[in-house]
């Protein structure tokens, strides 16, 4: 028996199909995971995404500590903001990939992986002990995600009055508290959407009254189906602690300005110098059979094999999509070893679908 | 738990064998094979006029989490394939025993249905799964 969120019993009743999904007893789809992601695309869907460590950092000095430990900068940042960021090691590779969001002047809440979570905790541990602030690990609280662009007033319609008008402001990667419940326009399929994070004795009512206002419950099968239909990273595929933000396109997120220093920085500097070994492409196999991690890509102009990260088939799409791992001037054409044969390929940007819309060129 | 229709034989890799009469066959995958699986996206089916024999690789049926091999159950020839599976993969889903056929084989030697199990027997190979 694995570790159970505090909705558990709710994804029981509604049929789940149950996994392990490192050492959590997760739900991997209801049914079906080709319907349930359309539903998310075409109108909206909630997951269950408690598994996730939220550790929180408090403290006058937790500015000043995370902008030494995070790629982006936090002081960027106003109360009510988020930032998509990544704790690196000294060799400048990713420890793990996060979401940080600014509570108040002095109070940020961190959001990583579930995999990660004793690698990161250990790692914040390790390096926040100089300075004046105050860690604190969330496995009271509870996180859905309801995603879609029928999604925020799917949400509002289960809220009382004033929690409808403190998320009706929210922009994009906005957020806020009310009452006991945190509030953030965030996502990880590509779609509108919010994260609630609530206490967990209050997250399987908050479930049920999504329910009865019409949102499907969706799983992690269709969440991994989306978030590489969007193009997003999924940590210990597209990076890990031996790749740099810089060959898994997140140099957007490193912030040079300044003389800002962070844990890493001399690694990348010196990465740009020498020259980016890699980069992330998108693949599509337009019939055949589906692309799947490991599998070697032969591109048309390179005798440099490189490898896909992450495959599926995509749902919105109808064929199958993948992330790779590529030389920087790899061609347009490829071909993928599937089972044993070369298939032909269409190589391009490592991005497929926004929004509802295909954007794969 | 998994259907397993009386009236059909199966192997221990989840196949189903339909005699339809005068050496003919129909095959296609459980329902618990189905379930396994999850949604199918792709399925790779024998030429037909293929010659095959029991335990040969005929083709594969495709999941969106992971890739099957399908195997003649019995030794033969592919007489026809369904050819509605590859605009409908999910057929295989909805109606495993139906629908969702895979392909027809002539045998060439019809003792071979003996050695298949029967309902019984294969709803024990489920349980042990």
């Amino acid at each position: 028996m694995g570790k159970r969120t505090a909705l558990y019993e709710m994804h029981c009743k509604l049929g789940a199909r149950m996994v392990d999904f490192h050492g959590w007893d997760m739900p991997l789809h209801y049914g079906s995971q080709l319907e349930e992601h359309l539903l998310v695309r075409r109108h909206c869907g909630m997951f269950d995404v408690s598994h996730m460590t939220i550790i929180d950092v408090e403290g006058v000095e937790a500015t000043g500590c995370l902008r030494y430990l995070l790629a982006n900068d936090v002081a960027r940042l106003e109360p009510g903001q988020a930032q998509y960021s990544a704790l690196l090691n000294v060799q400048g590779g990713v420890i793990d990939d996060l979401i940080v969001y600014c509570l108040h002047t002095t109070g940020y809440r961190l959001i990583t992986n579930s995999g990660t979570r004793e690698r990161v905790v250990q790692w914040l541990h390790r390096h926040t002990g100089g300075f004046d602030l105050q860690l604190t690990e969330r496995t009271d609280l509870a996180i859905i995600a309801v995603q879609g662009p029928a999604a925020i007033s799917a949400v509002q319609s289960a809220l009382n009055e004033a929690e409808c008008q403190a998320i009706a402001g929210l922009p994009p990667f906005g957020c806020c508290a009310i009452n006991d419940r945190f509030f953030a326009r965030t996502g990880y399929t590509g779609e509108d959407g919010l994260e609630v994070i609530l206490p967990n004795a209050q997250a399987g009512m908050l479930w049920q009254e999504l329910g009865t206002v019409g949102v499907a419950p969706v799983g992690l099968a269709a969440r991994d189906t989306l978030r590489l239909e969007a193009g997003m990273n999924l940590y210990g595929h597209e990076m890990d602690e031996t790749v740099s933000p810089l060959m898994a396109n997140m140099g957007w997120i490193i912030a040079w300005d300044g003389e800002r220093d962070f844990i890493g920085r001399d690694a990348l500097q010196a990465e740009l110098q020498s020259g980016v070994a890699s980069k992330l492409v998108g693949v599509a196999l337009h019939k055949g059979g589906v692309l799947r991690r490991g599998q070697r890509v032969k591109f048309t102009n390179s005798e440099h094999c490189g490898a896909i990260t992450s495959g599926t088939f995509s749902p919105t799409l109808g064929y199958s999509i993948a992330l790779a791992r590529a030389p920087l001037e790899a061609a347009r054409e490829a071909w993928v070893e599937v089972r044993g044969k070369w298939l032909s390929v269409l190589v391009g940007k490592p991005v497929f679908v926004r929004k509802g819309v295909t954007v794969f060129e | 738990m998994s259907e397993i229709p009386n009236e059909l034989r199966y192997n221990e890799s989840h196949e189903w064998v339909l005699h339809e009469g005068n050496g003919i066959v129909a095959i296609g995958i459980t329902d618990y094979a189905q379930d396994s699986l999850g949604d199918v996206v792709y399925v790779e089916l024998p030429a037909v006029g293929a010659v095959l024999s029991a335990g040969d690789e005929a083709g594969v049926v495709e999941s969106v989490k992971a890739a099957s091999d399908i195997y003649a159950p019995v030794s033969g020839e592919v007489v026809e394939i369904n050819e509605e599976l590859e605009d409908a993969p999910e057929t295989i889903n909805d109606s495993p025993y139906g629908d969702g056929w895979f392909f027809k084989m002539k045998l060439s030697d019809p003792s071979e249905l003996e050695d298949l199990l029967d309902a019984a027997g294969y709803a024990e190979v489920v349980e042990k799964e």
